[in-house]
């Protein structure tokens, strides 16, 4: 496996709506001297001012998968483009796919588990999304899309920070850590970050995701976005801790995206595993992402999952250190979501 | 004993084609090789993405990333045919008179030989392109179906449904018949008297490769196992009718088929780079070539039925002579 991941070419799907500054971004991507070349693959060429061979256009093309499935959906035109790319894969070191402001990021991501052949050559290393700070709250009002990109997103880009006051800033933040408590946020003037964080992120890879991630399941409480913030004991998961957050963010807070974090002890893998499997199953169309690390009963290593819609990965990631609780964390972002049947029927996963 | 002139070459081998009686071997850099009393090199696109070998003309057209169309004749002469702007020409066909139609995007074109291009806007990207080998009449892979386009009348064109994403398509030679790939693992296929549909499915990858037997007998096909060859003699083409699998390998994947030109006999190539000729009637195998680098992902017969030319993924391409 390791092998074959060192060979994949890295993909980077970068998110947000007209105005946000992604092609700020993707400019500095291509123009800045950081030792890598890039291939971008764009909805439109528009203005990205930069003469490069390697940005290729492509209509966006989505494929439903299998009949009446809609969450099992790829884009036609990345696998065409990808596998064109791919025949000559010398002429750069990774792939950057943007999309247009209104696209929806999960075939996007799909593709890159679904096709076998785009898979084989290519590995999704993050989903980026860029939010302009001062546009945001109107955004998440007048379209799902916006909503959906950042509860999708592993790294958000919150933009042009200096349009909007601290006040209006903070409201703007909560809200984004209310519809992803998972992503890492960067707030940011004129796209200025390091391109480490948004590039060679390694957050679809199992071994690597769930390490990029502290605000997300090794819970310290430096941000209030978890549900279960008290609950250590990994017993009892009650409703009602995740009111402070929703408060917080309430006045701009247009959002139908929830997310449910679980927290639990060792788990009997004879349970969870179906149980997981019939979540994602069952609950697939509405589930965005999901996240996890989990304390298997009588396994010395720890089991890391994601998920997209009904696609779901599982592996060992790396054992347990020595007086490291062994603590069974996961996240569901998505709509819908029965909370209390989720926390319920995962706490009956434990192991007795 | 069959006997391979190894042709070793830098980067995937797009189409392996006999151009007059030399060998030409056209490379994703755009880069055209040829085997003419030693090795040579001509330039076509600037990245090559899509070749079809039109043999009424004895040439190879390409279109790439450049957006632009060439023409290939023997002696490795690349003419520019015509551009289409920025984006990647991702499907090339020739037809009868000297046609030749290339998508972009949404829009399939067709240039006439003498120059005039017409232009087809789909509502959809255009997956893939063939002509007809009768009439003038063209056939457009898309999502949802196919659509066929009458270039020389103004007519409407002709719209065949069938859900899911179809992305290449071929006419049989007697024209009866349209066949499409699909991104699952499936080939479908109408009758176009009568619109009936052909399902064939099982396939445990997708299909990338098809050939047509002499006369439109059978159609063969890669993304299995074995090659898979349905049956198109009767009226109905394979509706009902189990395919022949030949050439079945426990430990390889056919990648690309090329039917013998007069009998009944397909070569067969694997993602490990072996090639194998099989007889239709009694499922006889021959090895042609051993296992090499890269998967085979083009082959052709020469006129004389003497030879194969075959190109892999990794550029170690070449001819097998199997009179030798």
């Amino acid at each position: 496996m390791s092998d074959a991941q060192t060979t994949q070419i890295p993909v980077t799907v970068l998110t947000g709506y007209l105005g946000a500054g992604k092609t700020t971004l993707l400019n500095r991507i291509l123009s800045e001297n950081h030792g890598k070349r890039y291939a971008v693959i764009v909805n439109e060429f528009g203005e990205i001012g930069i003469d490069n061979e390697l940005i290729v256009e492509s209509d966006e093309e989505i494929y439903e998968m299998n009949n009446g499935c809609v969450c099992c959906t790829v884009r036609g035109d990345l696998i065409r483009v990808v596998e064109g790319l791919m025949r000559r894969p010398g002429r750069f070191d990774a792939i950057v796919v943007e999309t247009t402001g209104l696209a929806d990021p999960v075939p996007v991501a799909q593709t890159f588990f679904m096709d076998d052949d785009v898979r084989s050559k290519t590995r999704l290393d993050a989903v980026v999304v860029l939010v302009d700070a001062k546009h945001l709250p109107l955004r998440l009002k007048d379209s799902r899309e916006a909503e959906d990109q950042i509860a999708f997103a592993d790294v958000v880009v919150l933009n042009k920070t200096d349009l909007v006051t601290p006040e209006e800033l903070s409201k703007v933040e909560a809200t984004i850590r209310a519809i992803n408590p998972a992503a890492k946020i960067h707030r940011t003037t004129r796209a200025g970050l390091a391109l480490s964080e948004v590039l060679d992120r390694g957050a679809f890879d199992l071994s690597r995701a769930l390490e990029n991630d502290p605000h997300f399941l090794d819970a310290h409480d430096d941000h209030d976005q978890h549900h279960d913030h008290q609950d250590h004991d990994g017993h009892h998961h009650h409703d009602g801790h995740d009111h402070h957050h929703h408060a917080h963010a309430s006045d701009i807070h247009d959002v139908t995206v929830q997310s449910v974090s679980l927290r639990g002890g060792e788990m009997d893998p004879k349970k969870f595993f179906p149980w997981i499997e019939k979540i994602t199953q069952m609950e697939g169309p509405n589930i965005l992402r999901l996240k996890g690390i989990i304390a298997l009963k009588g396994d010395d290593e720890r089991y890391v999952i994601q998920g997209v819609h009904m696609i779901i990965e599982g592996d060992h990631q790396r054992a347990w250190k020595d007086g490291e609780k062994h603590e069974s964390r996961l996240v569901f972002i998505g709509r819908e979501l029965d909370a209390e049947r989720l926390k319920k029927s995962f706490d009956a996963c434990q192991a007795a | 004993m069959p006997t391979v002139a190894p042709l070793d070459l830098d980067g995937h081998c797009v189409a392996a084609v006999f151009l007059g009686d030399v060998p030409h071997f056209a490379l994703a850099d755009g880069t055209i090789h040829r085997l003419d009393h030693g090795h040579k090199t001509a330039q076509a696109n600037d990245g090559l993405l899509a070749a079809f070998h039109d043999a009424a003309n004895d040439r190879l057209i390409t279109g790439g990333e450049d957006g632009k169309i060439f023409s290939v004749t023997a002696g490795g002469n690349a003419a520019e045919l015509a551009s289409a702007g920025k984006k990647w020409i991702t499907s090339v066909a020739a037809g009868p008179q000297g046609a030749v139609a290339y998508a972009s995007g949404k829009i399939a074109f067709v240039r006439f030989a003498d120059g005039k291009t017409k232009e087809f806007m789909h509502p959809r990207s255009v997956e893939g392109l063939a002509f007809s080998p009768k009439g003038m009449r063209f056939g457009v892979a898309r999502y949802n179906g196919a659509t066929l386009h009458f270039p020389a009348a103004d007519g409407k064109p002709v719209e065949l449904e069938w859900a899911g994403a179809h992305t290449g398509i071929t006419f049989s030679p007697d024209g009866a018949f349209l066949v499409t790939t699909m991104q699952k693992n499936a080939l479908h296929g109408w009758k176009l008297a009568d619109g009936k549909h052909m399902r064939m499915s099982g396939y445990p990858g997708k299909v990338k490769s098809l050939s047509w037997s002499a006369r439109g007998k059978w159609l063969a096909s890669s993304g299995a196992p074995a090659a898979i060859v349905w049956p198109f003699s009767g009226k109905d083409g394979p509706v009902g009718k189990a395919p022949l699998e030949l050439g079945t390998r426990g430990n390889a994947m056919v990648t690309s088929v090329a039917c013998h030109p007069s009998q009944e006999v397909v070569a067969v190539g694997y993602d490990d780079g072996m090639v194998m000729a099989v007889r239709f009637a009694d499922a006889k195998e021959v090895l042609l070539r051993r296992p090499g680098k890269g998967a085979i992902t083009s082959m052709m017969w020469d006129r004389e039925e003497r030879r194969v030319a075959f190109g892999s993924t990794a550029g170690d391409c070449g001819v097998i002579d199997i009179s030798a």
